[in-house]
């Protein structure tokens, strides 16, 4: 990790929710460009580091930093405009907005008009709003949901909903992409589909990814780097390879002989 | 046999006993004696009769069509007894009336409502009579159904569209007699009623112009959509010409009573387009939004009144934005505190906002500012610049070689409602356009996404913060607008002029009109503040009839009379739900 330019670092971040310490003394980086995967046990505080991350909950101790900015303190809009995109672990689409105008609100960190210039109708706000539209056409496209564009969010099928919800983080032009279980429910087709997506994401439009991640073949497949977690601490760090090797976390966490496809070691220890 | 019939008595029985207690409610309360005499159609129909035949009617019919499609004679039967059942109720109150005095408990069953309820006869020949009535009228109402549709929906409309003109008859004579002469007015009108070969007529010129728009609607409209673009541009720029001509000749034709009930019904439509922002829009439910609409009022009051209280003897127009702005100003003062706040919490807190503001107006604290309970008197009407008469002066004097009009030029005071109704269209337009605007934009994408998950909202990039103070600003902004026209129509003001039944009104108004709609709000304002002022004898069902509307409009058609363009999607796409979450559940269940 010492020789790529972190674009994410988290230092010595801790959450506690009363007792309860979710996250500890956490220390992560996540390269520039790359693709890094967060896993874990269920309740070992991934998706509550990511909460972290994009500013739904304030960090009791250490920082957080993205891209030359400190996170701590910073507001969700606030971050999301820094440049970090994300998705939910249970779909979190405007349901009862259409695709089309969930993409929009999605690109809200790079859309500039003002209420008045709304209301007056000014050229900037009108070219702003046509040009903004096209964009969504095209995220829509890009994510293969081509003349679903008038469909409620919540009247997509399971799958494009999935899509949906990346092309709205998408839309508003991330640096870094954070998905929460982004394969979470779909079968074994649908994942490597999913993770094919993934890697374009990184390759053809230079955003870096952090997931968090159930599925093993998902997570040994594209990552480039695995932190693994329990009860809140970091308990490996490496390359797939590596992970799969460590005794800690075979222990810890795979269950015996585990190697690839989850096995039922996983939801016992949580 | 009679299983294949499929009789389930159990339904008309329900049915029955429903429509009997609806009946029997309405004579209890007395609006059935009330509008007994109130005629429709001369000697033929009279509101009474209508309200105490109606549910025997409807809900005959509501029960015939339970019956299985074919089985014609099931639901006639359906039909007959619920029917039968509506006027039991009623001759069990007949019965206890004769028996005893019931007026002790319940103060409206009077010697007259037995009389018509057993339409003048002895209390057994009456209920015989009566139960005889409503049990035809179930089986017609039954029979009704098996017109095919083609020819149901004219009648319908036709009666509809009749009993409507028959109920404003006193008001409609009144403006014909004015507008054209007092022979052509009673050449329809008898009295308060339509009279029975005009309402005939009417009923049949409206049935058969439905009859035709439904047959030849698809063709019309296919001719229409095959028109050029540029012929379709012309047509659409000519009706709404002649719209904005006919909102402009309104006064004139609407005359100085019933301007003045479009005037009321303006200042909530006003108000309406600005709770529709902050709730519709945005859904922050504000429960206190008549605070907005005093401040206005108090404003426009305190800055032009010529009384003691003022403070600077503006103008009706340079108060107008001082109005707007302190009004935005409190939505924001508001808006702050709750940011956090949600749903019920919202609604709890912006309650108790209203009625600080309407305390504090009462209070002695401002009592020296603002008059306490007795108000703000002497608010001055609006003045504007006589621009015809300046115009010809220019001309005249022009032409003569005189001096040209310079400066105080002749003005003119809005003093009737005729006049003072362009005022109220300009704000009400305004207050459209404004919101239409935001409504498309991208505050309008934001305020959605804020309505339908918040945190999702912010995480995305939606700055909350700003995004709902807007929302209470701009609506806050509105209703100061409505209530700067209400000081200055009314010229005095109280603070129980602000009670929180406004906010309750308003709030009404935009659910029956449907929420989310522009169209909604006006359609909502005119049945909830415009016809209980047509309506005025029946004021103290007032109350009761708009929990009536409310709970039927709940039951009936949740998304209101003229949904918005965002609920008729989510209601239309219900059978698409469906069949994509049975996909859902197939891809989760991989």
């Amino acid at each position: 990790m010492t020789e790529q330019t972190a674009i994410l670092t988290a230092t010595n971040v801790t959450k506690r929710f009363g007792g309860l310490v979710a996250v500890s003394e956490f220390d992560f980086d996540v390269p520039k460009d790359s693709i890094v995967s967060i896993i874990g046990p269920n309740g070992a505080g991934k998706t509550t580091f990511f909460n972290c991350i994009s500013g739904f909950y304030e960090v009791d101790e250490g920082t957080i930093e993205f891209d030359g900015n400190v996170l701590n303190h910073r507001s969700p809009d606030m971050i999301a405009r820094t440049g970090i995109g994300r998705t939910y672990q249970n779909i979190r689409l405007f349901t009862n907005m259409t695709a089309i105008e969930n993409i929009l609100v999605g690109m809200e960190p790079i859309l500039h008009s003002t209420w008045i210039g709304a209301i007056l109708h000014t050229p900037g706000t009108l070219r702003e709003e046509k040009k903004a539209v096209e964009d969504a056409l095209h995220w829509l496209r890009f994510v293969g949901l081509v003349g679903k564009g008038d469909f409620l969010a919540k009247n997509l099928p399971y799958g494009d909903q999935r899509r949906l919800e990346i092309a709205r983080a998408l839309a508003g032009k991330p640096k870094l992409l954070l998905l929460d279980e982004p394969t979470a429910g779909m079968n074994p087709m649908e994942s490597a589909e999913m993770m094919r997506f993934i890697r374009q994401l990184r390759d053809d439009l230079g955003i870096t990814i952090l997931l968090i991640e159930h599925d093993m073949r998902v997570v040994m497949g594209i990552s480039e780097r695995v932190t693994v977690l329990d009860y809140g601490m970091e308990i490996a760090e490496g390359t797939p390879e590596e992970i799969q090797r460590n005794p800690r976390v075979i222990e810890a966490y795979l269950g015996r002989g585990a190697a690839t496809g989850l096995g039922a070691g996983k939801a016992v220890n949580a | 046999m009679v299983k294949s019939w499929d009789i389930d008595l159990r339904i008309p029985l329900r049915f029955g006993l429903i429509a009997g207690l609806i009946a029997l409610m309405e004579s209890v309360i007395g609006i059935v004696t009330l509008s007994w005499e109130r005629s429709l159609v001369a000697n033929v129909v009279t509101m009474g009769q209508v309200l105490l035949f109606a549910p025997a009617i409807v809900i005959a019919s509501m029960a015939a069509k339970q019956a299985n499609q074919d089985k014609k004679l099931v639901s006639l039967l359906y039909g007959l007894v619920t029917g039968f059942l509506t006027a039991i109720p009623l001759i069990i109150l007949i019965a206890m009336a004769t028996a005893f005095d019931l007026r002790q408990f319940m103060p409206n069953v009077s010697p007259a409502l037995i009389e018509l309820l057993t339409f003048g006869r002895s209390p057994v020949a009456g209920s015989l009579i009566l139960l005889g009535v409503t049990s035809l009228m179930g089986l017609l109402a039954a029979a009704f159904d098996f017109l095919p549709k083609f020819i149901q929906r004219p009648l319908l409309m036709g009666l509809i569209v009749t009993l409507t003109i028959g109920i404003f008859s006193e008001i409609l004579s009144n403006r014909l007699r004015d507008l054209v002469s007092v022979d052509f007015s009673r050449a329809i009108f008898e009295g308060k009623a339509l009279k029975t070969i005009i309402a005939a007529g009417l009923f049949a010129f409206v049935a058969v112009l439905n009859f035709l728009w439904n047959q030849f609607q698809e063709p019309i409209r296919g001719a229409f959509g095959s028109l050029p673009p540029r012929l379709t541009r012309v047509l659409r720029v000519l009706v709404i010409l002649v719209l904005i001509a006919l909102g402009l000749l309104i006064p004139t034709i609407a005359g100085t009573y019933l301007s003045e009930v479009i005037n009321n019904v303006g200042i909530f439509v006003l108000m309406g387009l600005g709770l529709n922002i902050v709730v519709g829009f945005a859904g922050l439910l504000d429960l206190g939004y008549v605070a907005f609409f005093a401040i206005g009022a108090y404003s426009m009051a305190v800055f032009t009144t010529e009384g003691p209280l003022g403070v600077s003897n503006m103008s009706f127009w340079a108060a107008i934005p001082f109005c707007i702005v302190i009004a935005a100003f409190a939505g924001i003062v508001l808006g702050v505190p709750v940011l956090r706040m949600r749903g019920d919490y919202l609604a709890i807190v912006t309650l108790g906002f209203g009625e600080i503001i309407r305390i504090l107006a009462l209070s002695d604290l401002l009592k020296p500012y603002i008059g306490g309970a007795q108000g703000v008197l002497k608010i001055p009407k609006p003045t504007i610049i006589n621009f015809f008469a300046v115009i010809r002066d220019f001309f005249v004097n022009l032409f003569r070689g005189l001096p040209l009009p310079k400066a105080p030029f002749e003005t003119i005071d809005l003093i009737k409602p005729e006049q003072f109704y362009y005022i109220v269209l300009a704000g009400c337009a305004l207050a459209w356009f404004v919101s239409w605007r935001l409504g498309e934009s991208r505050l309008g994408r934001q305020w959605m996404a804020v309505r339908e998950d918040e945190d999702v909202a912010e995480a995305v990039g939606i700055k909350l913060v700003s995004t709902k103070l807007l929302a209470f600003a701009v609506g806050a902004a509105f209703s100061g607008l409505s209530g700067a026209f209400f000081a200055s129509k009314l010229t005095s003001i109280f603070p129980h002029s602000f009670k929180l039944d406004i906010s309750i009104n308003v709030l009404c108004l935009i659910i029956i009109g449907g929420i989310g709609s522009l169209p909604g709000v006006v359609v909502g304002s005119i049945i909830l503040v415009g016809m209980p002022e047509l309506l005025r004898e029946f004021k103290e069902y007032r109350l009761l009839m708009y929990g009536i509307l409310l709970v039927v409009m709940m039951l009936a058609r949740p998304e209101g009379f003229i949904p918005s363009a965002v609920k008729r999607r989510e209601m239309l796409t219900a059978d698409e739900q469906m069949q994509a979450s049975a996909e859902t559940e197939s891809a989760a269940g991989d």
